[in-house]
C-alpha cells in the first residue's frame, strides 16, 4: 500500500502531498522536510530507493519536480516507479506536456488525476485512456454548469433591466 | 456582495504569491488572502465559496494553518452541483484527516452522495470515503459500498472495491461480507475492475482465514487462467507498457497467486506452468519486465516447494544482481535476503558479488547488502568475510560506520572460533571506528579479555601498540587504560609471550605516560578519565619505582570541577598517602568476571540480572554457575508472588511467634481478622509470662508491631474501651514497656529503637542448616545486617558450596562472599556469608526471601531451595 505520495521541486517546494495513512499536519511537515532533505542530496546514478522509518519511499526525478511514493518494506519497488511514470504520462497528455507550472496553477486538476488513479493507496485504474477519459469527462459537467449559471445570471439580467 | 472578498482569483493569488521575495513577504500576501476568506466565510458568502476553498487548498499546501476553511468544504459537499461538490470532496481529503472530529458530520451527506443519480457524484464519495475513512465511517456505510460492487458502470466498481480496503482494514469484522461480491468481480473481463478486485481480495485474506480459504478454493483455477491470458495477450496499445501487456495487472495477479499458494500444495500444484511461462517469457530489459519477473520469484519463493521453479528464480536474481542499473541491483539484494531461508547454497554462491555490494557508492545499496552479508556468515567463511568487513571498514563512509561497525562486531561475538581472533579483530575494530562503537562491545571485549588468563600479556602489548597509533578513538584508549592498570606488570617485562609476537621493550615509565596522556587528553570524557584513575592507582602499586609520579598525576584531578573525578582523585591520593599496607591487597587484579551473567545481560534474556542495572535489588554472589538461566527465573518468581506474601505473611508470622493456641483463643474472642492480631499481641503480653531472658528479644519484636503495624488495631483497642487499653492507646510505647518491666528485668531490651532479634533458622534439612543472625545498624532502619551460617549435618564434606538469593523489588539485597566454599562434614565447622538487606518499604512489608544452595556431594550435584516468609516482622 502506498502511505503518502508527494510531489517536491529541486528547491524543496511541495507541489503536491496525499496521504493515505493517518498523519496529523505536524508529522506530515517533518515527513516532508525529513524526506525532502534525503531525496534532494542524492546523486543522479543511485537507485531510486531510500530507507525510511522502516518504510520505503520510492521516488523519481522528473525534470525539476521529484515524484515520491512512500510503500511497505514488502512492496514491490520497481512497480511503484511505473506508477510514477504512469501518473506522470497522464498528466503529460492531459496538459500537454506538463511543467512544473501547470502543477502549480493547476494543483487541483493534478489531484483530480490523482484521485482517478489511486484510492486508499492503491492502484485504480491501469488504462491511461480511461483515466483521461474520466477527468475530461467530469471536466465538461464543471463547465456545462458554469454555462449554465452563466446564461442563468444573464437572463436574471435582461430581465431586471 | 462583500467588498472584501475575492477580489483576486486564484491564479492570480498564486502569483502574487511567486512573486513574493522573502518569506515575509509571501506571509503577508497569505495573511491578507487569508482575511478576506474568513471574511467571506463568516459572511456566508455562496458566490465565491469554491474558488475561496481553492485558495485555501494552495495556502495549505505551503503550510499554513488553514483550520477554519474545514466547514467550508462540507457546506459545498452539500450543495447539489456537481462542480461544488468536487471542490468540497477535493478539500475534504486535503484539509482533514480521519482523526477530526467534524469528519463526522459528513456522514450523512456522503451517504446521499452514495445513492446519488450521477454516477460522478457517487464516484467523488466513494474516492473520499477511500481515502479518509475512520472505522466509524466506515461501519456506517459499509452496506452503501458493498451495493456499489455491484453498480452498472464499471468506474464505479472498481472504486467501491478500493473503497472496501479501507472498510476492512478499519474494521475487519466487515470482511466477509465483501468475500462473495469479490469472488463475481474476480470473473470479469475490465482491467480496472479486475486489478482492484485482486487487490481487494488480497486484502481479505489476509484479514480472514476464511476468506483465503474460499479463495483458494474457488478463484485459484480462475486466477490462473486469467495471468495466462495475459501473458500470452495479443498486443493491446491501451494496456502496453514497453511491450508488456498490463504489467500492473500481472504483478497483482501474481501477488494473490502467492497468498493463494503459500502452504498448500494444491494450489501451488496449479500455478507452477504459468510461474514457469512468467518467469521464462518476460523481457528483462525494461523496469516493467523486471517488475514482473521480481514480484514472480517473490511468489515462486514463497509458494509450496517445487524444485525446478527455483533454480530459475536463483537464476533470475543472479542476472539482476550482475545487472548495471542500481535499482535492479537493489532489488535483487532486498530477494535474496528471503531467498537465504530457502536456499542458502544457491545464495552463498553469490557471496563475492553481495560484498562488492557492501562497498557500492549508494547508501541504499550498501544498507541492504550489509544485512545480506551479515545472514550469510556462518562458521566456515566467518574469518575471510570479518576480514573483507575490517578492511573495507578503513575506507568507508563516515555515516556508515556506525552501521557496518555494529555489525562486524555481532559478528565476530556471535561466530568467534578463538578468543585470541576474537581479541585481534575486535582491537582492529576498535582502531579503525572505536568512536562509533556502543559500550557494550567494548564491555564484552574487557570480560573476553579477563577470561582469557594465557592471553593477558599478549592483549595488553597489542594494545599498547594500538593506543600509539590510534589514541584518538575513545574505546581503544578505555580498554588499553584499563588493560595496562591491570597488567601493567606483564606489559613491561613481557610475560607470556606468544610465538608469533615480536617482543618489544616498555618500560614503567611509558607505561604510565600512556595513562597520563590519556587522562591529559581534551577529548576523553569523564567516564574515560575515571578509568585512568584507577589504572593509575593500580599501577602504584605494580610499579613502586612510579610511585611518585604516580601520586602527582593523581593529585592533579583534586581540583576537578567534576564531582566524581575530584572525589576519586582525594580518595585514592589518601589510599597512597596513609594506607600503604593496605594498597597492595586493595588494587589486586581483578577476579575473572563472568561471561555468562555478561552476554545474558547484554541479550536480555536473564530479565532478573538485566533488572538489576535498574535498580533492583537481586544480585548474585560469587562464583555463578554457567547456566544461569532456569535458576534465576526460578529466584524471580519471587516477585511474582509478591502481593500474595505480602498478604498472608502478617498473620503466617505472628502464628509463628505467638503460637497456635493463642491465636485460636484469639478467634474465640470473636473479633475480625484485622482486630485480632492486635488483641491477640496484647494478650500475649499480658497473659503469657515467658521467662525475661527470651521475653527480652521476642517482645520487642511484638512490641514494634503494635506501634507500627496497623491503626485498626488501635482502633480496634480503642473501641474495646477498658481503661488499660485506653492508656496503651495514648502512649502505647511506654506504658508497654512499663508493663514488660513488670515481669522482671530484660537487660536486653533496647532503649533506642533498635531492637535485636532472634535468631532464625531459615533453612533445616537432615543434612544441612542454615541459621540468620540479625543486627541493624542504629539509625537506619531499613537496613539489616544478616549473617548467614551454614552448618553441614552430614558426615560428607560439601564442595563447591553456593549460596544465592533473591528478594522482591520492594527490597534491595547485597550478598558479601562467603567465608568458604567448602563445608566440612558432621558439624565440624561452618560456613558464614553476610548478607545486606534494605527495605524500602519498612514498616509497611516484612522480609521475604527465595534461596538456593547448591553444593557438590561426592562430585554430585545437589541443590536445596526454600522460601523463607517467617523473618521477624519489623526488618
Amino acid at each position: 500500500m502506498i502511505h503518502f505520495v508527494l510531489l517536491i521541486s529541486r528547491q524543496g517546494k511541495v507541489r503536491l502531498t496525499k496521504w493515505y495513512s493517518p498523519y496529523s499536519q505536524k508529522e506530515r511537515s517533518k515527513v516532508i522536510r525529513e524526506l525532502s532533505g534525503t531525496i534532494l542530496s542524492r546523486g543522479p546514478k543511485l537507485c531510486n530507493f531510500v530507507e525510511w522509518r522502516g518504510l520505503k519511499v520510492v521516488y523519481k526525478r522528473y525534470a525539476s519536480l521529484y515524484f515520491c511514493m512512500c510503500i511497505n518494506q514488502e512492496d514491490n519497488e520497481l512497480e511503484i516507479l511505473e506508477i510514477i511514470h504512469h501518473y506522470v504520462e497522464i498528466l503529460d497528455r492531459y496538459f500537454g506536456s506538463v511543467c512544473e507550472l501547470d502543477l502549480i496553477f493547476n494543483f487541483h486538476k493534478a489531484y483530480y488525476i490523482l484521485d482517478e488513479v489511486l484510492i486508499a493507496g492503491e492502484l485504480q485504474e491501469s488504462s491511461k485512456k480511461t483515466v483521461a477519459r474520466l477527468v475530461a469527462t467530469q471536466d465538461s459537467l464543471v463547465e456545462a454548469a458554469k454555462e449554465e449559471a452563466n446564461s442563468i445570471s444573464n437572463i436574471i439580467a435582461q430581465a431586471t433591466k | 456582495m462583500n467588498p472584501f472578498s475575492s477580489e483576486t482569483r486564484l491564479r492570480d493569488m498564486i502569483r502574487a504569491i511567486r512573486a513574493c521575495k522573502t518569506a515575509a513577504e509571501e506571509r503577508a500576501v497569505v495573511r491578507k488572502e487569508c482575511a478576506s476568506i474568513r471574511a467571506a466565510v463568516s459572511d456566508n458568502d455562496n458566490d465565491y465559496r469554491h474558488r475561496n476553498l481553492a485558495k485555501l487548498m494552495f495556502i495549505h499546501m505551503l503550510g499554513y494553518p488553514t483550520h477554519f476553511g474545514q466547514m467550508e468544504c462540507l457546506k459545498l459537499i452539500a450543495a447539489p452541483g456537481f462542480p461544488e461538490k468536487r471542490i468540497g470532496y477535493l478539500g475534504l481529503m486535503l484539509l482533514l484527516d480521519e482523526r477530526q472530529e467534524v469528519l463526522m458530520l459528513v456522514t450523512n451527506s456522503l451517504k446521499q452522495d452514495l445513492n446519488h443519480t450521477n454516477q460522478y457524484i457517487v464516484g467523488l464519495a466513494l474516492c473520499a470515503l477511500g481515502n479518509i475513512s475512520s472505522a466509524e465511517m466506515a461501519r456506517d456505510l459499509a452496506p452503501e459500498v458493498e451495493r456499489l460492487l455491484q453498480f452498472r458502470d464499471p468506474n464505479v466498481r472498481k472504486k467501491a472495491a478500493l473503497c472496501s480496503i479501507r472498510i476492512i482494514k478499519k474494521v475487519p469484522d466487515l470482511a466477509e461480507n465483501f468475500v462473495n461480491p469479490v469472488a463475481s468481480l474476480l470473473k470479469e473481463k475490465h482491467h480496472g475492475v479486475l486489478l482492484t478486485a485482486i487487490q481487494l481480495c488480497a486484502d481479505l485474506c489476509t484479514v480472514s482465514e476464511e476468506a483465503l480459504e474460499y479463495f483458494r478454493k474457488k478463484c485459484t483455477e480462475g486466477l490462473v487462467k486469467v495471468l495466462k491470458d495475459a501473458v500470452n495477450s495479443p498486443y493491446a496499445p491501451e494496456y502496453d507498457i514497453s511491450g508488456i501487456a498490463d504489467p500492473f495487472l500481472q504483478i497483482r495477479l501474481l501477488r494473490i497467486l502467492r497468498i493463494l499458494g503459500h502452504g498448500d500444495a494444491d494450489a501451488s500444484d496449479l500455478m507452477n506452468d504459468v510461474l514457469a511461462q512468467v518467469a521464462t517469457k518476460t523481457e528483462s530489459n525494461k523496469n516493467a519486465g523486471n517488475a514482473i519477473l521480481y514480484e514472480c520469484v517473490e511468489t515462486i519463493m514463497s509458494i509450496e516447494d517445487s524444485g525446478g521453479l527455483r533454480v530459475l528464480a536463483i537464476n533470475i536474481l543472479g542476472r539482476f544482481l550482475s545487472n548495471r542499473d542500481n535499482n535492479i541491483r537493489y532489488v535483487a539484494l532486498n530477494m535474496l535476503m528471503k531467498a537465504i531461508s530457502v536456499d542458502g547454497q544457491a545464495v552463498q554462491r553469490h557471496r563475492a558479488t553481495i560484498l562488492e555490494c557492501v562497498k557500492d557508492s549508494d547508501a541504499s545499496i550498501r544498507k541492504r547488502a550489509l544485512e545480506l552479508v551479515y545472514l550469510l556468515v556462518n562458521e566456515t567463511n566467518v574469518k575471510p568475510l570479518t576480514k573483507e568487513l575490517i578492511d573495507y571498514l578503513e575506507v568507508s563512509d563516515q555515516d556508515f560506520k556506525g552501521d557496518l561497525t555494529a555489525r562486524i562486531c555481532s559478528i565476530v561475538e556471535k561466530l568467534s572460533p578463538q578468543k585470541i581472533w576474537y581479541i585481534d579483530q575486535m582491537l582492529k575494530v576498535l582502531c579503525e571506528a572505536g568512536n562509533y562503537v556502543k559500550d557494550e562491545v567494548w564491555h564484552g571485549l574487557i570480560v573476553v579479555i579477563t577470561n582469557s588468563t594465557n592471553l593477558h600479556g599478549y592483549t595488553v602489548r597489542s594494545l599498547y601498540r594500538a593506543i600509539q597509533t590510534s589514541g584518538d578513538q575513545e574505546a581503544v584508549v578505555r580498554v588499553a587504560v584499563w588493560c595496562i592498570g591491570e597488567y601493567g606488570d606483564l606489559l613491561v617485562n613481557n610475560i607470556g609471550m606468544l610465538d608469533l609476537e615480536e617482543p618489544i621493550t616498555v618500560t614503567e615509565n611509558d607505561a604510565v605516560d600512556v595513562i597520563e596522556a590519556a587522562i591529559k587528553r581534551h577529548t576523553s570524557d569523564l567516564t574515560t578519565r575515571a578509568m585512568c584513575l584507577i589504572a593509575l592507582l593500580k599501577l602504584s602499586s605494580r610499579f613502586p619505582s612510579c610511585s611518585q609520579r604516580i601520586k602527582d598525576i593523581v593529585n592533579q584531578s583534586k581540583g576537578s570541577l567534576l564531582l566524581e573525578l575530584q572525589q576519586r582523585s582525594i580518595e585514592f591520593d589518601s589510599i597512597l598517602e596513609k594506607h600503604q599496607n593496605l594498597r597492595s591487597a586493595l588494587v589486586e587484579r581483578m577476579p575473572v568476571l563472568d561471561e555468562a551473567t555478561y552476554s545474558g545481560r547484554r541479550a536480555g534474556s536473564l530479565p532478573a540480572v538485566a533488572s538489576t542495572s535498574q535498580g533492583n535489588p537481586l544480585q548474585i554472589p560469587n562464583g555463578v554457575p554457567k547456566t544461569m538461566d532456569a535458576p534465576l527465573l526460578d529466584l524471580l518468581d519471587l516477585s511474582a508472588d509478591e502481593p500474595a506474601l505480602q498478604n498472608s505473611s502478617g498473620p503466617n508470622f505472628l502464628q509463628d511467634l505467638l503460637g497456635g493456641d493463642i491465636l485460636s483463643s484469639a478467634s474465640q474472642s470473636g473479633t475480625t481478622q484485622p482486630q485480632k492480631s492486635g488483641t491477640d499481641v496484647l494478650l500475649d503480653l499480658l497473659s503469657t509470662g515467658s521467662p525475661p531472658a527470651q521475653n527480652g528479644s521476642s517482645t520487642a519484636d511484638i512490641l514494634s508491631i503494635s506501634q507500627d503495624n496497623n491503626k485498626t488495631s488501635v482502633d480496634a483497642l480503642n473501641s474495646l474501651s477498658s481503661p488499660m487499653v485506653t492508656s496503651v492507646q495514648s502512649t502505647p510505647a511506654s506504658s508497654i514497656m512499663d508493663l514488660l518491666d513488670t515481669f522482671g528485668p530484660s537487660p536486653t531490651v533496647p532503649k533506642d529503637n533498635d531492637p535485636a532479634y532472634p535468631p532464625l533458622v531459615a533453612f533445616e534439612s537432615s543434612s544441612l542448616s542454615l541459621i540468620f543472625n540479625f543486627s541493624k545498624q542504629p539509625g537506619s532502619p531499613q537496613i539489616t545486617q544478616i549473617e548467614a551460617t551454614f552448618t553441614n549435618k552430614s558426615s560428607d564434606i560439601y564442595t563447591d558450596f553456593i549460596f544465592q538469593a533473591a528478594v522482591p523489588k520492594f527490597l534491595q539485597l547485597h550478598l558479601e562472599p562467603a567465608s568458604s566454599n567448602t563445608l566440612p562434614g558432621s558439624g565440624n565447622g561452618s560456613i558464614t556469608q553476610k548478607l545486606r538487606v534494605t527495605n524500602n518499604q519498612h514498616g509497611k512489608k516484612s522480609l521475604v526471601m527465595r534461596i538456593r544452595i547448591s553444593y557438590k556431594l561426592n562430585n554430585k550435584d545437589m541443590l536445596e531451595e526454600g522460601q523463607i516468609s517467617n523473618f521477624p516482622r519489623d526488618l
